[in-house]
């Protein structure tokens, strides 16, 4: 691989993160603002530049920005942790895997011990390359731990594509993929929700576009801005959500231009239809939001590990003192739980919200925990 | 970047009957003897290593002594910048400078694969010789193991360092006090960088090198010249992060880093945001963090910047006593964060 004119992009990297810039868009929410507003930032990226940044210390108090469900790696429910770990324990298996995922608990270990116990555990950084481990291990049976956003699910159903293609018939793939637009729904229409706008997560729309999010936003009249990474992209997500609260409108606007358009990929959408098909998927901490992930449709099938390696009932148990799901669902932030920095930290993490680098309790810990006024630690 | 060229040893290969390491090249026998005279001697003979003892006979040394130790085990063993065996001296070399001493004495210990190629252990042995020679330390005993093949990976080296503590100095994570700076000689990051490109085949426009190097050379002349420093310390495993993380945390003080000041170069830039890496964590190893009163920083700023190993030296840090124990970072848009020490393994076999 060759990155060509690494510098210029660079240089289009600090444009976003430019001081001015950050503090002509704080004034302009200071200047807007004129009520209290609860936004939620979706996706785990966004939470941890938001710490990462301290973007908070430049927002007004009457804004609470609190943190969505959109860390892959959090909301993958415990019996999928828990296939894994079969797998990995399996002598004939090779499991891959993004690095996140070796360290979540499932109900008695994870994956990172059952690596040290001598089971084959490899982390990737492409789906793809799972294909050349699949082809260069033939006696072995090789499966990568899918799990993801809208974002990393054209890369798996490439591979898959790809491994048909090429007939590896030593390769699966344990699918836990899950899809942002029904877990919007699910949280506006929670009896709870507070909610009063959110931002999108933009390398999401990128795949997907825009046009999913119109029907969520006008069933629900609440604003939804798509939203980049860098702090002066979510300082103008926050401003534009704003401008819309303020205004009293709702719909979706496009804050991330340079990245998403509104249509989306459409060549990354029509793999997706073609390897994957919608169905139900139950979420770690949330439970089980209709319609909101992806199995394999028909014709690849024969790459489910669930299938090949007979996995459909296994019994999981939950550790009781996490409380992801509230975090998860932005009822809680993670400095209101007990056993935050205490009996829960990226060493011994009880749940996988401290686990991730998108998790919201690992972005609090690793940034923040020092300005909690309850630490316990 | 280390490569000062002064010195070269570019001799073939000592001539062999075997191309590669057998169990025997470790068994004490007639192999083990061929490859210590053919390969050891030759690539790093000096009056001590050649006495041919169990052990070296050293001449007596004044005053106190620093005394350190450290495994190699870096994967891939040549990468940009470097291989295992320079790898091995200069990160001995500068523990004994963080410790204020001058670096005298190293042994030197390999654990082989069966099957590892002897051409590539010459490659490392050379390199070996060329390190010691360039930092100005002798390597005055060894040991060779071999392991069955699949029972390590080609080579691990382990080298221990004894060196003379130069009077005047005192070095102590302690004495880090309100009101000092914190000084790095250069750009943060570069050998994790360079090790994880290798391995993972990717290649950026901007090359990123390895920045192994000795740092007695100019150390020395600061440890003359100014002897009032307070802390010292290698940025290597877990980065300026872990390394600043220790000194807040066994002095009891605070410190507060600039962003806008650490000094990164645009390859290991690139690589950390394609990556999803930050440079704070990514190990160094010709990198050094020097920790002094301010009246001095002019001073020793402007030697360091007069040697290669320092040319980018600069003021990246201040130690504060508003948050005890706890490292900050004064982000590029004005607002502060804790930098935590860090959790797990980032990038696994690094050196």
């Amino acid at each position: 691989m060759r990155f060509a004119r690494w510098g210029k992009q660079m240089k289009h990297i600090d444009e976003y993160r430019n001081r001015d810039l950050v503090n002509n868009l704080s004034r302009k929410i200071r200047k807007e603002v004129t009520r209290k507003w609860t936004i939620m930032e979706i996706c785990g990226g966004q939470t941890h530049s938001i710490m990462k940044y301290g973007l908070m210390q430049i927002l007004p108090s009457e804004i609470t920005l609190i943190h969505g469900p959109g860390c892959p790696v959090c909301v993958t429910p415990v019996e999928m942790i828990d296939r894994a770990i079969a797998l990995g324990e399996y002598p004939e298996v090779i499991l891959t895997s993004f690095g996140d995922m070796l360290r979540v608990p499932g109900s008695h270990t994870d994956l990172l011990r059952v690596k040290a116990l001598g089971g084959d555990i490899r982390m990737v950084y492409s789906p793809l390359d799972v294909l050349d481990i699949a082809a260069g291990n033939p006696g072995k049976q090789v499966v990568f731990f899918a799990v993801g956003f809208e974002t990393t699910a054209p890369a798996v159903a490439m591979a898959i594509k790809e491994a048909r293609k090429r007939n590896l018939e030593n390769f699966s793939v344990l699918i836990s993929h899950v899809l942002v637009p029904p877990a919007i729904e699910a949280l506006l229409s929670s009896e709870d929700n507070r909610i009063d706008g959110f931002l999108a997560a933009g390398h999401v729309c990128t795949v997907m576009g825009t046009y999913e999010y119109i029907p969520v936003a006008e069933k629900y009249k609440v604003p939804i801005v798509v939203t980049g990474f860098e702090p002066v992209d979510i300082l103008l997500g926050i401003y534009r959500t704003l401008q819309m609260l303020e205004q009293q409108r709702y719909g979706v606007e496009n804050a991330y231009p340079r990245s998403v358009r509104a249509e989306g990929n459409r060549a990354a959408q029509k793999i997706l239809g073609e390897v994957f098909e919608p169905t139900d998927r139950n979420w770690r901490g949330i439970g089980t939001i209709p319609i909101s992930g992806f199995r394999l449709a028909d014709g690849y099938r024969k790459f489910d590990a669930v299938l090949r390696f007979n996995l459909q009932h296994m019994e999981s148990e939950e550790s009781g003192s996490c409380i992801a799901g509230a975090i998860l669902t932005g009822q809680k932030k993670p400095s209101d739980c007990m056993s935050f920095g205490s009996s829960c930290t990226p060493e011994k993490p009880l749940g996988a919200p401290m686990v991730s680098s998108e998790g919201a309790c690992a972005a609090y810990y690793r940034y923040n925990r020092a300005a909690i006024p309850n630490q316990r630690n | 970047m280390a490569r000062t060229g002064t010195y070269s040893l570019q001799c073939p290969i000592p001539k062999s009957e075997h191309e590669h390491i057998l169990m025997a090249h470790g068994g004490g026998g007639k192999l083990t003897n061929q490859l210590i005279e053919k390969m050891f001697y030759t690539g790093l003979g000096n009056e001590f290593l050649m006495q041919g003892h169990d052990g070296a006979f050293l001449p007596a040394i004044k005053g106190q002594l620093a005394f350190t130790t450290d495994s190699f085990v870096v994967n891939p063993i040549f990468f940009p910048g470097g291989d295992i065996g320079d790898l091995a001296i200069n990160g001995t070399v500068n523990d004994l400078v963080c410790c204020g001493a001058k670096p005298l004495y190293i042994s030197l210990a390999f654990i082989l694969e069966e099957g590892f190629l002897l051409e590539e252990l010459w490659k490392v042995v050379q390199s070996i010789g060329n390190a010691a020679l360039t930092a100005g330390v002798k390597i005055v005993t060894g040991d060779t193991k071999v392991v069955e093949k699949g029972k390590g990976d080609r080579i691990f080296i382990n080298t221990t360092g004894i060196g003379q503590v130069l009077p005047g100095l005192n070095i102590a994570p302690i004495r880090c006090k309100e009101g000092d700076v914190v000084i790095i000689n250069g750009t943060i990051g570069d050998h994790g960088i360079s090790i994880m490109l290798t391995r993972e085949g990717l290649a950026l426009d901007s090359p990123v090198e390895s920045d192994t190097m000795p740092l007695n050379g100019m150390m020395q002349e600061v440890f003359k010249r100014q002897p009032d420093i307070h802390v010292l310390r290698d940025p290597t495993r877990g980065g300026l992060a872990s390394a600043l993380n220790e000194i807040c945390q066994s002095s009891g003080t605070g410190i507060t880093l600039f962003e806008n000041v650490l000094p990164v170069n645009n390859g290991v830039r690139g690589a950390c945001e394609l990556m999803g890496f930050d440079p704070l964590y990514i190990a160094n190893e010709g990198k050094i963090l020097v920790i002094l009163p301010e009246e001095h920083a002019g001073e020793v700023l402007a030697i360091m910047r007069s040697h290669d190993e320092g040319r980018e030296s600069r003021i990246i840090g201040r130690v504060t006593a508003t948050h005890p124990g706890i490292l900050h970072l004064e982000t590029t848009i004005g607002t502060t964060r804790i930098i935590d020490m860090i959790s797990g393994e980032q990038l696994p076999r690094i050196c």
